[in-house]
Parts: C-alpha cells; sequence; structure tokens
C-alpha cells in the first residue's frame, strides 16, 4: 500500500494540529496521534520503501522490514503510555516537544539512509531538551544546555563520519557497516554517545533526573533506543560491543546502590540494561540478536513504568531522593504496587517481561564462549535486582515512615501505569506475541524448569543478601550528596582549569599590555619632541637661509670637481 | 486519609512474617539444587546451589564495595555549583 504516511509525519501533523487548540481539545487530540500513527503503520508491509530525491542522492524516509517495524511498534505503544501519564499538564512547550521527540525517534528508525538518519537524530536531540527545561528551574536549565551540547556533538561527528563514509564508498544506504575505517568509527562513536557507553554516559545520569515529572518518561523511551536500533542495524556481531555491553552492565550498578535522587537510580539503571542489548548486539549471532532488541522493547515499557512510579510520586510530594522519602505505600498503594511490578520485570522474575528476553543474551553468552562475560552479566543481573528491584520501590514506598501524606497518582497516571503492568505480565507470561514480531525466528523457550530455578535462586538470596545487609546495619543510608563519575572531566576539572589558565594568564597579559601602552606613549613622545610644534624638523625657516645653504653645497660640489 | 491509621507493616509481626517467608522459600530453593538434576550449558553452572551462592555474594560485594567508593566518590550535593 502507498498509501501509507512514513510515521514520523503522523507525530509531526499532529503536533501542528495540537499546537492550534487548547485545554481538553489537545489533550484528547495527542491521545489520538499515537492510534492514529498505529493505524498508518499497521498498513506498512515490510520491503516497502518511499523515497525523494535530494542533489545527487535518493534519500529513503521509510525503509520497513521486521528490525524497523518492531521499534515502530515499540515506539507507538511507548509514545501513547507517555501521552496518556502526561494528559494532566497544561504546557504547550511540553505537549508540542513531546510529541516532535517521538516522531524524530520514529523517523530515526524508519530511516534507511545516512542523511535522513542524520537530520532525524538531531531533531532527537532538540526536541528533547525541551522536556528538561521545561521544569524551568536554573538547575534544569544548565543540565540541559549540558544535555543539549553532548547530543548535537553526537549529530557532528555522525556528519563527519557520513562524510568520511561517502568519501570512502560513495554510498549513503544505512546498513550493515562493520567497525573498519575512519568513517565507521566515527559513526560508531557518534552511535556510542547516544547510547551511553562508558565514559560517555553522562548525559544521560544528568540530565534525565532534571526533566518534569512526565518528561523523563517520554526522555527514557527514545533515545537511547534509537542508539540500539542503530547499532543493531550497523554493527551486528563486533566484538568490542561484547566487553562494552558487559562494562555497561557492572559499573552503573554501584553508582546506583549509593544515588539518593531516586530517578538518577533509574537512570543508572538504565546503562544497565542498554549493556545487556549492546553485549547482544555484539555477539551478533539470531539468538543474541532477538534477545537484544527483545529486551529493548520489554526495557522500554518496564523502565518508563518505574520512571512513571517516581514522576508520580514527585508529582504528589515534590520530593524524590531516597533519603526524604518512605512509607508512602500508604497513601499511594496502587502506584506502590505498579512500581513493584516494573521492578519485578526489570530484574527478570518470571512471569514479567525481564524473564523471557535478557536471558536469550545471557544464553548466547555462552553459547559463545563467554563465560567471563557470562559471570559478569549474572552479577549485574542480581545488581540489578538489589538497586532497582529492591531500592527504589523499598525507599519511595516503603523503609521508615517519612510522615508524607498526600493523596493517591491521578486516574490518567494509574491508568497510564496499569497499563504498562499489564504489558510487562502479558510479554512475561505469554511471550509469544513479543517473539514473532523479532528479526530471527526464535528457537527458544523460557520456562523451563531449570531457568525458572535458578533464577529464582538467584533473586531470593539477592534479596536474602539485601535483608541480612539491612538488619545487621552494614547497608548503606541514602545520603543526600554528589557522586563523582565521569562527567567531573566536564563539570570540574575542566571548568577549573580553565579558569586557573586565566588566573594565571590575567596578570601576564596585563603586564604586556601596559608595557606596550608605555613604549607607545614614549615614542609618541620621542616623535612630538621632533615634530610637534615646537620640534627641530616642524620650524619655519626663512627663504634667505635656505638659498644661502643651497649656494654653499654647489661651491662645495664644485671644489670637489676640480679636485 | 487519616494520619494515625495503622497500615500493614506498622505491626512488626508482619514485618517478621515476610522475612520468614523469605527465609523459608530461599531454604526450599536450595532443596530443590539437592534433588533436582538441572541441565548446564558451563561445568561452574553444575556446583551445588551455584547461583544462590552467585547471587548472595555479588549483593553483599555490590554494597560493600559502593560502600567504599562513597568514601572516595560522594561530594556534598552543591559540589558542581559552587564556583
Amino acid at each position: 500500500m502507498t498509501a501509507s504516511l512514513p510515521p514520523f509525519a503522523v507525530f509531526f501533523a499532529g503536533a501542528l494540529l495540537a499546537g492550534l487548540c487548547r485545554g481538553h481539545l489537545r489533550a484528547g487530540l495527542m491521545l489520538l496521534i499515537p492510534v492514529a500513527g498505529a493505524v498508518n503503520m499497521l498498513a506498512l508491509e515490510p520491503g516497502q520503501f518511499a523515497e525523494v530525491a535530494l542533489l545527487d542522492y535518493r534519500l529513503v524516509l521509510l525503509r520497513v522490514d521486521t528490525l524497523s517495524l518492531l521499534f515502530g511498534y515499540l515506539f507507538h505503544l511507548a509514545a501513547f503510555l507517555a501521552i496518556l501519564f502526561a494528559l494532566q499538564v497544561r504546557d504547550t512547550m511540553q505537549q508540542l516537544a513531546s510529541l516532535l521527540y517521538a516522531g524524530s525517534a520514529l523517523g530515526a528508525v524508519f530511516a534507511g539512509d545516512f542523511i535522513t538518519l542524520f537530520v532525524f537524530w538531531e531533531l532527537l536531540a532538540v526536541t528533547s531538551v525541551f522536556l528538561i527545561w521545561a521544569r524551568r528551574t536554573p538547575r534544569a536549565f544548565r543540565a540541559g544546555l549540558r544535555y543539549l551540547a553532548i547530543q548535537v556533538t553526537s549529530g557532528l561527528i555522525l556528519l563527519a563520519g557520513i562524510i568520511a563514509r561517502v568519501q570512502e564508498t560513495g554510498w549513503i544506504d544505512f546498513d550493515f557497516i562493520g567497525l573498519t575505517g575512519l568513517a565507521a568509527w566515527l559513526i560508531f562513536i557518534a552511535f556510542g554517545i547516544k547510547c551511553a557507553f562508558p565514559f560517555l554516559h553522562n548525559w544521560l545520569t544528568d540530565g534525565y533526573p532534571e526533566g518534569t515529572p512526565t518528561g523523563t518518561v517520554f526522555l527514557s523511551a527514545f533515545t537511547t533506543k534509537v542508539a540500539v536500533y542503530a547499532l543493531a542495524r550497523a554493527f551486528p556481531g563486533t566484538e568490542l560491543l561484547v566487553y562494552i555491553g558487559a562494562t555497561m552492565t557492572m559499573f552503573p550498578i554501584f553508582f546506583a546502590v549509593i544515588e539518593n535522587d531516586l530517578r538518577r537510580v533509574l537512570a543508572y539503571s538504565m546503562i544497565n540494561q542498554i549493556g545487556f542489548m549492546v553485549c547482544g548486539i555484539g555477539l551478533g549471532t539470531a539468538m543474541a540478536l532477538n534477545g537484544a532488541v527483545s529486551h529493548a522493547f520489554n526495557d522500554v515499557i518496564f523502565k518508563g513504568l518505574l520512571f512513571m512510579s517516581m514522576g508520580a510520586v514527585l508529582h504528589r510530594t515534590g520530593k524524590i531522593n531516597g533519603s526524604e522519602l518512605g512509607g508512602l505505600y500508604k497513601s499511594m498503594p496502587w502506584t506502590a504496587g505498579f512500581c513493584i511490578v516494573g521492578a519485578a520485570s526489570i530484574s527478570a522474575f518470571p512471569l514479567f517481561s525481564g524473564f523471557v528476553s535478557k536471558s536469550m543474551v545471557m544464553v548466547a553468552a555462552l553459547d559463545e564462549g563467554h563465560p567471563v562475560v557470562w559471570l559478569a552479566l549474572l552479577f549485574a543481573s542480581a545488581g540489578v535486582f538489589h538497586h532497582a528491584g529492591i531500592k527504589i520501590p523499598f525507599f519511595a514506598f516503603f523503609a521508615h515512615d517519612a510522615g508524607i501524606r498526600t493523596r493517591e497518582a491521578p486516574w490518567n497516571m494509574l491508568l497510564a501505569m496499569g497499563l504498562a503492568a499489564a504489558v510487562c505480565v502479558f510479554n512475561g507470561v505469554y511471550p509469544w506475541v513479543l517473539y514473532g514480531l523479532l528479526p530471527f525466528e526464535v528457537d527458544y523457550h523460557p520456562y523451563d524448569f531449570t531457568h525458572v530455578l535458578t533464577q529464582m535462586q538467584l533473586l531470593v538470596f539477592s534479596a536474602l543478601a539485601f535483608c541480612w545487609l539491612k538488619l545487621s546495619g552494614l547497608y548503606p543510608p541514602e545520603l543526600p550528596g554528589v557522586n563523582i563519575d565521569a562527567e567531573w572531566l566536564y563539570r570540574r576539572l575542566f571548568p577549573r582549569a580553565l579558569a586557573r589558565l586565566t588566573e594565571v594568564f590575567i596578570p601576564v597579559d596585563r603586564r604586556l599590555r601596559r608595557l606596550a601602552v608605555v613604549r607607545g606613549e614614549r615614542f609618541v613622545a620621542g616623535v612630538f619632541r621632533t615634530h610637534g610644534p615646537q620640534g627641530a624638523l616642524a620650524r619655519t625657516w626663512p627663504t634667505g637661509s635656505t638659498v644661502l645653504w643651497v649656494a654653499l653645497l654647489l661651491g662645495a660640489y664644485l671644489l670637489i670637481y676640480y679636485v | 486519609m487519616s494520619d494515625d491509621r495503622k497500615h500493614v507493616f506498622d505491626h512488626p509481626r508482619n514485618v517478621k512474617r515476610v522475612l520468614r517467608t523469605l527465609f523459608g522459600v530461599s531454604a526450599l530453593l536450595l532443596l530443590i539444587d539437592l534433588v533436582y538434576q538441572r541441565h548446564v550449558q558451563h561445568a561452574m553452572e553444575s556446583i551445588f546451589g551455584f547461583y544462590a551462592v552467585y547471587g548472595f555474594v555479588a549483593c553483599v560485594l555490590l554494597v560493600l564495595i559502593a560502600k567504599e567508593m562513597r568514601k572516595l566518590l560522594m561530594r556534598g550535593e552543591d559540589y558542581y555549583d559552587d564556583r
């Protein structure tokens, strides 16, 4: 069918329409946009293309295959849930930014060439930053600026990579590249920044916790998953990704344990989950890639659910630090329940969504002969249960009662969380619908007795460890503070170094300038002495004396001539 | 919402119940490991209670290392703002 529009067009046109109306009408229209988008997308068939010509290049605005369709379904679902969650928001900036942001993500996953990808890559950055700025605090403004600078840099590196690739090959097709040559490396790094590779990850932990309660739900769904999609498209089977992914699963869990801002805990835990996907892409087998993209699908929903529950807490209490919360299950029992479903899903409890997707990556890691990586992933699996599965619900809703009494979240937030929780349970109980959407045929059965038993052993004994540490007083208390991470380089070292440099340079500069001024003044004074009104060279002489001097010179000349 | 209403975990008895259930389930899972022959992909998996011990040790290590990291990495909340 050629009647279908590229999916991003539905959201962009919807944003235009939404901008023209107000209030309930706009809210209702926004909710309809992902529905209309889904109807439009269901008519798409694999193998379909839509192209436009630009100068010498043909731009593929729409490339439909199983991989792009999977992310297409996912982003429509995520956009619907997030819009429902944000239904009570009456802020034009946030509302329009969220629609354009979701549209840009769809544009990127259906892009068939690098120029189209680049355009949507940058649009993702400039539309999403408004979801942080919409908090309208100086702190959020500065965090947004840092976020935008890093995101746009990723785009610039991507552009440099694309130009180098056109120089090398003449091709702009967005397909398998493999990690050879300058162009490939530049594109790899650009993807890596958006994918939150180690040392390139702090835009995520810095920016996302500063977004609005509803904005962060949108943020958590799109940017990093577009990057995962891009890696799966261009670099499957790149061994380096196995180790990068394993590192990503490991280091954030330590930060998550000591972090106090519960949305920042979720941001760290997000890097940990992306690590599993990156690892799967690096392994590159059918099983591993299926695991990576199905885990991306599940992660968007359960991480969205967790960010929603924390957003609801922030919305109702104005607080998000673990040290200030506790006992909220008394006022917000439904939110607490949905949060626990999200926590069980991210922890990969049997019957919840994480269980049916993460394990494919782990099985593939052993199959491909990476036992050390497998042990790291297993460590991270226990760790994610610890910091996301237990810590988030425990410190927000249970622990010691902080004495906060508030109301349950608004109905639309509860409905959005309820639907997300239902998807988590559905995918966990009946994974075959999700498996049917995967790029490769699935030859994997998550529910065999050994898998259920071992996973339960891992999780229950992790919970036991938590209880023991908590009861024996070994568990570190929630404390307000900042934990130094790689961002220290550009938030502390570089500004400090620059300040120090100017501190040293300014006196030197001042002395040099003063010296120049003094020298200049002295020169001017010298010139003034000879050429000024009283100067020897500026005096007027009588004509007679000049004639005398000329006669003298001529006499001297004659004398020399005769001699 | 009344402030003085007693909730489920305000009774220490209920907290104890949760803990006792957890201990019971842990013991049961180890017991199953004793009698059930798991199929394994890698030799180390076949050690008795491998997953249980690994999960427990991993979490304890995670927390203890993170606690030490805090001494090294933790700064005041206005650390980046005090320029």
